[in-house]
């Protein structure tokens, strides 16, 4: 099975707007899902200059996006993606 | 309650905003639509009860933002003249805090409240120890007459079904000083005699109704006019945005300041001059001595703690030797002070030499209204560089460190930690003054926010990486004492 890749923005905007608070998924996915997940931090992902800044922190779990992401809405997007692969 | 929440979201994407429509070609205009760029027609709603309400609430935010007071503000100045306004005004206002009414109403007085838990019992302990007559039986429960309620909590303690609770005001319950409370509308008040602006309040109202006045507008103007704007940093900025203070340097250089000098040079003064003030008064016998680098502490102390200020360093803040530096350097300067938190808004009131403060979230919000990408950033060297003790003083324990260091084996330094001001330090610090002693060490250093000046209202990151942060920069700087 393909890991899924979890990339966490940390460019300006997601930063200032509240992606502090993700960077705890880089110990929390990990040992959550073991090697089922693979997470980066990246730089701006580009997706803050095509619609508000109001939208951001975004974080990208393989193809989705999460718009106003949160440890929370990240996870729970992981799990989906885990579920629905096994099916 | 979590920094990154909801409330603080959306201030900071009007900060964002409001800044934008400055850099625009018709700043009133483009500050009246805001509120409905935010909610436009047809939009959901996700707060409040309609969206003439929301965007109201938007607009007062939007009003803050440009650094009025609300208190009594007039609902028929349009937002495009409050603009107007804040370009003609000489000097920020004098006190750094104001409330929104309008987002202010939805929270419950302080009350004692029965829940569905409550079983109707046969003991009925809780009507029997009410000593005010406030509880009685409705349809078989107990119910409290807020009239003669007096919060006392006793039918709380004494209930077997833990049925009762008591509903809190947030802002109320976290400010230290007593300085805020419902007035008869049920608005918070903030009483600014008592207020020592430790922006606590701030934070923890999850309706976001309090609000920092913001001085960017005026500091943004000073650029246009061409002014000189010297930008000060903080040391606890080192760990605030994914990049270093020298890339942070070439960004604010971007943003029109016309120079980036770090405020840890300032620290390295304040820990030389204390750690030898610190020194004199061991020699004279003095049982102990506490800092006075952090606004919040003392704004505490003037106001409500006098009874400590004698044991207080006289030794100037950090803020203050910097100001001096650059006024020193060139007097027609603009100087603005880059805070972790607003109490060091109201300290710079008091000091001809800060003409402004621009906190993380209004500086984090000017970078992502110019579009700069900080990681891609050259780093530009800063004329100064400061030592690691300075560069550690935004972290709890840092400022005992830095003196202890300054002060270099001459006397015998034993510190104690005060990490947070509440109710609870607050009758601490009372005792050390009253008895004349303190038990736990005779270098007392008080930070107002917990984990230090990275645990500030305006803070962008969290405490932890932050603090982590700062030490993976510092621990390459140069020590102090050589
Ligand atoms: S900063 Fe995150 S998408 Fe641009």
């Amino acid at each position: 099975m393909n890991k899924i890749k979890v990339k966490l923005c940390m460019g300006t905007t997601c930063f200032v707007m509240g992606a502090s608070e993700l960077q705890e998924l880089v110990d929390i996915l990990p040992e959550k899902f073991g090697d089922k997940v693979e997470v980066q931090c990246a730089t701006c992902l580009d997706l803050c200059s095509s619609s508000s800044e109001g939208q951001a922190p975004y974080a990208m779990v393989d193809y989705t996006v999460i718009s106003k992401a949160t440890v929370e809405s990240v996870i729970n997007e992981v799990e989906r993606k885990l579920k629905n692969g096994q099916e | 309650m979590d920094k990154n929440n909801q409330a603080t979201h959306l201030k900071k994407e009007i900060l964002i905003k409001t800044i934008k429509a400055f850099l625009s070609n018709d700043f009133g205009e483009n500050t009246r639509l805001i509120p409905f760029e935010m909610r436009p027609k047809g939009s959901e709603v996700p707060y409040r009860c309609c969206i003439y309400k929301e965007r109201e609430i938007l607009r007062n935010r939007i009003i803050a933002s440009l650094g009025f007071t609300m208190e009594g503000a007039d609902d028929r100045v349009l937002l495009s003249s409050y603009a107007q306004k804040a370009l003609e005004r000489e000097k920020p206002d004098e006190h750094t805090l104001t409330v929104l009414e309008l987002a202010c109403k939805g929270c419950v007085p302080n009350r004692i409240f029965v829940t569905d838990l409550c079983q109707g019992c046969v003991a009925r302990p809780c009507l029997e120890n009410c000593k005010f007559g406030a509880i009685s039986i409705v349809n078989g429960k107990s119910q409290i007459d807020s009239s003669k309620c007096k919060n006392c909590t006793k039918c709380i303690q004494v209930c077997p079904y833990y049925a009762i609770v008591k509903l809190v005001v947030p802002c109320e319950s976290v400010c230290p000083v007593d300085a805020i409370s419902k007035d008869e509308q049920g608005h918070a008040r903030i009483d600014f005699d008592k207020c020592i602006s430790c922006g606590k309040c701030v934070s923890v109202c999850p309706f976001g109704a309090i609000h920092e006045k913001s001085q960017i507008i005026d500091i943004l103007l000073k650029i246009r006019q061409g002014k000189k704007v010297v930008a000060m940093i903080a040391p606890s900025i080192a760990g605030q945005l994914p990049c270093n203070i020298y890339q942070l340097k070439t960004a604010l250089l971007k943003c029109g300041f016309s120079d980036v000098v770090e405020v840890a040079q300032g620290a390295d003064i304040t820990a030389k001059n204390e750690a030898k003030e610190f020194n004199e008064r061991m020699q004279e016998g003095a049982p102990f001595m506490t800092t006075s680098c952090c606004a919040g502490y003392n704004n505490l102390v003037d106001k409500h703690l006098s009874e400590i200020a004698p044991y207080r360093s006289e030794t100037k803040t950090p803020m203050y030797y910097t100001a001096e530096i650059c006024k020193q350097k060139d007097p027609e300067a603009v100087t603005v002070f880059v805070s972790p938190c607003v109490a060091k808004k109201s300290e710079a009131l008091k000091n001809p030499n800060v003409d402004y403060v621009m906190n993380y979230e209004e500086m984090g919000a000017l970078f992502v209204a110019y579009k700069i990408e900080l990681s891609e950033l050259e780093p530009t060297p800063f004329e100064v560089e400061s030592s690691r003790e300075g560069r550690n003083f935004g972290i709890t324990g840092g400022v005992a460190k830095s003196v202890e260091a300054a002060d270099n084996g001459k006397s015998e330094v034993k510190a104690h930690l005060v990490n947070g001001i509440n109710k609870e330090s607050i009758r601490a610090l009372k005792g050390f003054a009253k008895k004349g002693e303190c038990e736990f060490g005779n270098l007392i250093e008080v930070m107002c926010c917990e984990g230090g000046c990275v645990g500030g209202n305006d803070c962008l990151n969290t405490v932890r990486t932050a603090t982590k942060s700062i030490n993976d920069f510092t621990k390459d700087s140069k020590p102090i004492a050589e």
